[in-house]
């Protein structure tokens, strides 16, 4: 009796998998937990899709074009297969495959804690604690905006913004803008941002220059048709830092074919190396933009290079071959930007994003507090991660991408709950 | 049209250099090095330094043998020119470091070298030094290295090689990069 009303007041419930995050990797592994009728349950500390819906930047689009959002027995159906989603129009498609997929979502269930507990989980939430055989971290690849070390020397009257705090140029106080990294993020902002009338500065380390279409198609489509996106992570030379680069240069977009560091000069946007540190209000840029440049040119033609030769084997209906220009840089960029005697009022930090693992306690991170897995098959039996970039290939990050990850590994989990020990001994040591 | 089969040697050991990258992943603090040289001023603007000892791989380490350098300034400075000015030693870095840095990268690629040669310009104000000119700095406007590299590979692989070089060179880092100095004096 008093059990009865300690689960009323506080549900206990024992269920075989715990799935952590309803975005679209959380749904997609519920799919096929689903399909192999295990029971499960996902627990969402907000609403479904809540990273999509509240911490996105307003202009943000998808980075892939619509005819590649596709999740598990489920597909765009729109009439733009071409355009590129918005922030609502992703949180109603992922929302709708939630309809579609009948996930057994709890919304507002934050996860406080996650333990060992004999031979299962223990998942703590403010809404009760859930025994279950295993754990999906489903709980996405960015929920902390990076702010190195830097970021605590900004002068007092300068506004310092993460990459999270960042919404519309609207928000801004009117003057400069210093814009630190060049990733998908750092660009867009920089764009966006000199655009709406600010003087904006970006500082440049290594980056991937990429355009958004190629040979009069979109680069995803090369991406896909060359079978790159599909390359597995053991394929793919040092996975841990494939796994650290920063997103290509690309928008949500068919405006420009190329949004580059030459596309920002052009508008007038100053480009300076890598911020290596703010010393007496005095920022300091690295005087290796030009090499980090040459790289980001070298591998972007590599990739070009792929691509053509791909072509010239697999006939495809596309324009002639086109090189880009290199990227111009300035004889002699700054190295040093006086912050308390310029116009810069605004630092934003686009300087990456990492995962909140902060409720996870189980030794599984390693000295650099990243998750120990081997493509997604964590380092303790029955714990599994999806979402990560590259997790077990290289379209791991797309949405497109979770669709083969998630049956991969939720057929491993299966096998796990199946024959338990034998499973787990087969994860790669 | 290169010779698959034909063995790459620049001289380099990568295998070992994998090796240590691999062992280093497993064992961080091993990988913590400490660089040393000391000096001794020998009159005028002449000193000599030497290096031999280092830390590396949780222990004391030791070069073959000692290596001694004097450094001193142009006789136009009204110096004796016993040596190299220590600017240059900078370059001479600089150099030493990209270019080790090719031959390693080479052979990871099996990229066979032929010859590298560089030439190096480091333009300086020197009303800096001189203090004439608070506006101008101490130290060098920019440099420019110029490589001459006869390789088995395309001018993009050769500029990839020296890419490449750059983004993992210690000294192109230490010129590029500001870094803390702490001066002490003990009597």
């Amino acid at each position: 009796m008093i059990n009865a009303i300690r689960q009323l007041i506080r549900p206990v419930g024992t269920i075989d998998v715990v799935v952590i995050g309803a975005g679209h990797a959380g749904l997609a592994a519920s799919y096929f937990l689903s399909q192999q009728s295990i029971d499960h349950v996902v627990l969402e500390r907000g609403e479904i899709a809540n990273s999509w819906r509240y911490e996105r930047w307003d202009s943000l689009k998808l980075l892939t074009p619509n005819w590649q959002s596709r999740l598990p027995g489920f597909e765009y159906a729109g009439e733009d297969p071409d355009g590129f989603m918005s922030m609502p129009e992703v949180i109603g498609f992922i929302e709708e495959y939630a309809r579609f997929s009948a996930a057994p979502v709890k919304t507002h269930t934050i996860v406080q804690s996650v333990q060992r507990h004999l031979g299962a989980y223990r998942v703590v939430t403010n809404r009760g604690v859930w025994h279950a055989k295993a754990v999906v971290i489903a709980s996405g690849a960015c929920n902390i905006a990076n702010q190195p070390r830097a970021s605590k020397d900004v002068p007092r009257e300068i506004a310092s913004l993460t990459a999270h705090d960042f919404r519309t140029a609207d928000q801004l106080e009117r003057g400069g803008v210093l814009i630190v990294g060049a990733s998908a993020t750092g660009l867009q902002f920089a764009d966006e941002i000199q655009r709406a009338g600010h003087e904006v500065t970006i500082a440049t380390g290594e980056h991937v220059r990429l355009p958004r279409t190629y040979r009069g198609r979109d680069i995803q489509f090369w991406m896909h048709s060359t079978g790159l996106l599909d390359e597995s992570y053991e394929e793919i030379d040092d996975v841990s830092r494939a796994r650290g680069l920063s997103s290509p240069q690309l928008v949500g977009s068919h405006d420009l074919q190329i949004l580059d560091l030459n596309s920002l000069s052009d508008n007038g946007v100053k480009v300076v190396g890598r911020l290596m540190g703010i010393n007496n209000g005095t920022a300091q840029f690295s005087g290796s933009l030009r090499n980090v440049c040459a790289l980001a040119d070298l591998k972007m033609n590599r990739l070009l290079e792929a691509i053509d030769d791909w072509i010239d084997h697999n006939p495809v209906l596309c324009d002639a071959p086109e090189r880009f220009d290199p990227t111009r840089v300035d004889d002699n960029p700054s190295l040093l930007l006086d912050l308390e005697n310029s116009n810069i009022r605004t630092i934003i930090w686009a300087t990456g994003f990492r995962p909140d693992y902060s409720w996870l306690d189980v030794p599984v991170l390693d000295r650099k507090g990243r998750l120990r897995h081997e493509g997604g098959v964590v380092d303790a039996p029955g714990m599994y991660v999806l979402g990560l970039p590259m997790l077990r290939r290289r379209k791991s990050s797309f949405i497109h991408g979770i669709e083969d990850d998630a049956r991969d590994l939720m057929a491993h989990l299966a096998d796990h709950m199946r024959y338990g020990v034998a499973a787990s001994g087969s994860r790669a040591a | 049209m290169t010779d698959v089969t034909a063995i790459v040697d620049n001289g380099v050991n990568v295998e070992a250099l994998l090796g240590a990258r691999e062992a280093l992943t497993e064992a961080p603090e091993a990988a913590k090095f400490v660089w040393r040289a000391s000096s001794e001023w020998k009159g005028g603007t002449h000193t000599q330094s030497s290096v031999e000892g280092f830390f590396g791989l949780g222990e004391e380490q030791k070069h073959v043998k000692q290596f001694n350098y004097d450094s001193d300034h142009p006789e136009i400075f009204a110096s004796e020119d016993k040596g190299s000015t220590p600017v240059e030693f900078i370059l001479v870095g600089l150099a030493g470091c990209l270019t080790a840095g090719i031959a390693s990268v080479a052979q990871n690629r099996g990229i066979q070298l032929h010859s590298v040669k560089a030439t190096l310009d480091a333009p300086m104000d020197i009303q800096g030094i001189l203090g004439i000119d608070s506006d101008v700095r101490n130290g060098f406007d920019a440099i420019t290295v110029n490589y001459e590299i006869d390789a088995d590979a395309s001018q993009e692989d050769i500029a990839a090689l020296v890419a490449q070089s750059q983004k993992r060179s210690a000294v192109f880092d230490i010129i590029t990069n500001p870094t803390n100095v702490n001066v002490e004096v003990n009597k």
